[in-house]
């Protein structure tokens, strides 16, 4: 008996974080199958390429974009910025020694030292602020262009985002979790609505993204974007995309790099576990 | 404006294959800045040349309906790997700046 | 610079503009060279743009042309356009928006040894024909192609 009750409260132990949810393990599996059964004819990898593995007329203008994209410009810039070294000497390179191998697919991850989540964005101003110099800007601009280069040199790579049996990164899961399918601003819409539920359908004259694949192909040049700026610069973070969704459900958005959207991008990265990064990428 | 045009030839059975990226405003002059409230002035590129052995194989004129970042492609005969050509754009404050690439 | 170009230009700027613009310091001595066609590229009407850009709007339709343009523009800031032109002896090509406010986007002169083949991305404020006009033996032959822009949900 002794024995079986052990086993019961270890058990308990390791289900508590969790207590009345499914594991993260679980979570996937059903995400996945959720869109490989709405979209059949998708090829199950072609999902990191957005709207565009679920509409052949917009894939067909993606393509000729693709032909010569315009993150390409940004890729360079940001190669640039990579290689110039710090007032100390030091570099990027110094801080991202795996570069040339790839490391976009490992982020974000769950820091056990701090409880909190690391995104690359994160990783970069802070191998800034420790080398002495000035942090970017969060949503756009010199901190877009290094992540693009850093994005395209992991290209093929497999998104790997770990979720450790620590309570303090299960909260951090279940945080992005609930953002992602909590209704919210006037419109009373979740993530999970437009990118879950309606992947597919048209809002107007749009065709909904699933949310499967969508942050691989970060950051990303969109065409929007570019128009909206004088120097026709369309590149942004993950971060400045889920501001803008949630401004388009009328409710407040939160800050770039808020605990909340850290939680968010841990949760919706994971949910493209094994899709391969293929960012940066052009979009509408 | 260093650096402004990326180059991509390519030659097959003679014939090259150019793709070219600008990175440019193409402001159209017609819409206003948000936050000041004043029209943002018109800067576009006006001429697009490539040359060739000494000839010009394409001369463009655009106006500023073609896309921000243009892309422009063209193909043209009588080439092979390793040939040299010259991109070159004026825009109309006078700005340009020109590439010399060589075809794969 | 080419002789198709020459012939182009000939007809569509006035020398006075060029000189005016000269001392101005708006064009560098390259810019003026090629003196680019200001009446072509502001004219509000699609004859008044071609007749400027191709020395006539006098077109035939030919389906020779192949113009590749989307049905429904995913963005109408940059629409993909390529057009290839099947007729011998193509020396210019011209690609117009009808209903933008200038129509003329942009016009192409060919050296001798350069096919009648352009693509590139437009800007488009509305719906409608995409027109590209190809200039062969100093006749000029047109195809066209309706390209809707809409305004969008969330991505647009």
């Amino acid at each position: 008996m002794k024995t079986i009750a052990n086993v019961l409260t270890a058990a308990c132990l390791v289900a508590l974080p969790v207590a009345g949810q499914a594991s993260p393990e679980s979570d996937l599996n059903d995400f996945r199958d959720h869109f490989y059964k709405k979209f059949p004819d998708t090829p199950k990898d072609d999902f990191i390429n957005g709207v565009y593995s679920i509409d052949p007329a917009s894939r067909e203008q993606w393509e000729a974009f693709e032909e010569f994209p315009s993150y390409e410009i940004y890729i360079d810039k940001g190669e640039e910025l990579f290689n110039k070294k710090f007032a100390n000497g030091k570099g990027f390179a110094d801080c991202f020694p795996n570069y040339e191998k790839g490391i976009r697919q490992n982020y974000p991850y769950f820091d056990s030292g701090s409880g909190s989540i690391v995104t690359l964005e994160g990783a970069i101003n802070k191998c800034l602020t420790d080398n002495g110099e000035k942090p970017y800007k969060w949503k756009k601009g010199n901190i877009t262009y290094v992540s693009a280069y850093l994005a395209s040199k992991s290209r093929g790579n497999k998104i790997n985002i770990k979720i450790p049996n620590d309570p303090k990164a299960i909260d951090q899961y279940n945080r992005g979790k609930k953002h992602f399918y909590a209704k919210r601003g006037q419109l009373n819409m979740a993530c999970a609505d437009c990118h879950y539920h309606y992947a597919g359908a048209k809002i107007r004259a749009d065709i909904l993204s699933p949310a499967l694949g969508h942050p691989t192909g970060f950051p990303v040049y969109r065409n929007k974007w570019a128009g909206a700026s004088k120097k026709g610069d369309g590149m942004g973070s993950l971060h400045r995309r889920y501001g803008g969704c949630n401004k388009q459900v009328r409710a407040k958005p939160f800050k770039a790099q808020s605990d909340e959207y850290k939680a968010l991008e841990y949760f919706h990265t994971y949910m493209s576990n094994g899709l391969e990064v293929n960012g940066p990428s052009q979009r509408k | 404006m260093a650096k402004s045009i990326k180059l991509r030839a390519k030659a097959k059975d003679g014939v090259a294959t150019v793709k070219c990226l600008i990175s440019h405003p193409m402001e159209t002059g017609l819409r206003k800045d948000k936050k000041s409230g004043k029209m943002i002035p018109a800067e576009f590129i006006q001429e697009v040349t490539c040359e060739h052995g000494g000839k010009t194989v394409l001369g463009a004129e655009w106006g500023s309906a073609i896309s921000k970042n243009p892309f422009l492609s063209f193909k043209f005969s009588g080439a092979k790997s390793g040939d040299s050509i010259k991109i070159s754009w004026v825009d109309n404050k006078g700005a340009s700046d020109s590439l010399e690439g060589k075809i794969k | 610079m080419n002789q198709n170009r020459r012939v182009l230009l000939k007809g569509s700027l006035a020398a006075g503009a060029v000189g005016a613009a000269v001392s101005a310091g708006l064009l560098t001595p390259k810019a003026v060279m090629a003196a680019w066609s200001k009446e072509a590229f502001e004219a509000k009407d699609t004859n008044a743009a071609l007749a400027g850009a191709m020395g006539s709007s006098d077109t035939t339709a030919s389906d020779k042309i192949k113009l590749k343009a989307p049905d429904i523009a995913e963005n109408g800031a940059v629409v993909p356009i390529t057009v290839t032109s099947g007729i011998d002896g193509t020396t210019n090509m011209s690609i117009l928006v009808a209903n933008n406010n200038t129509p003329l986007t942009s016009s192409y002169a060919f050296g001798p040894d350069t096919e009648g083949y352009i693509s590139t991305r437009v800007k488009m404020g509305k719906t409608s024909d995409v027109i590209a006009v190809v200039k062969a033996g100093g006749k000029l032959y047109s195809t066209r192609k309706e390209v809707k822009v809409t305004i969008g949900g969330c991505g647009g």
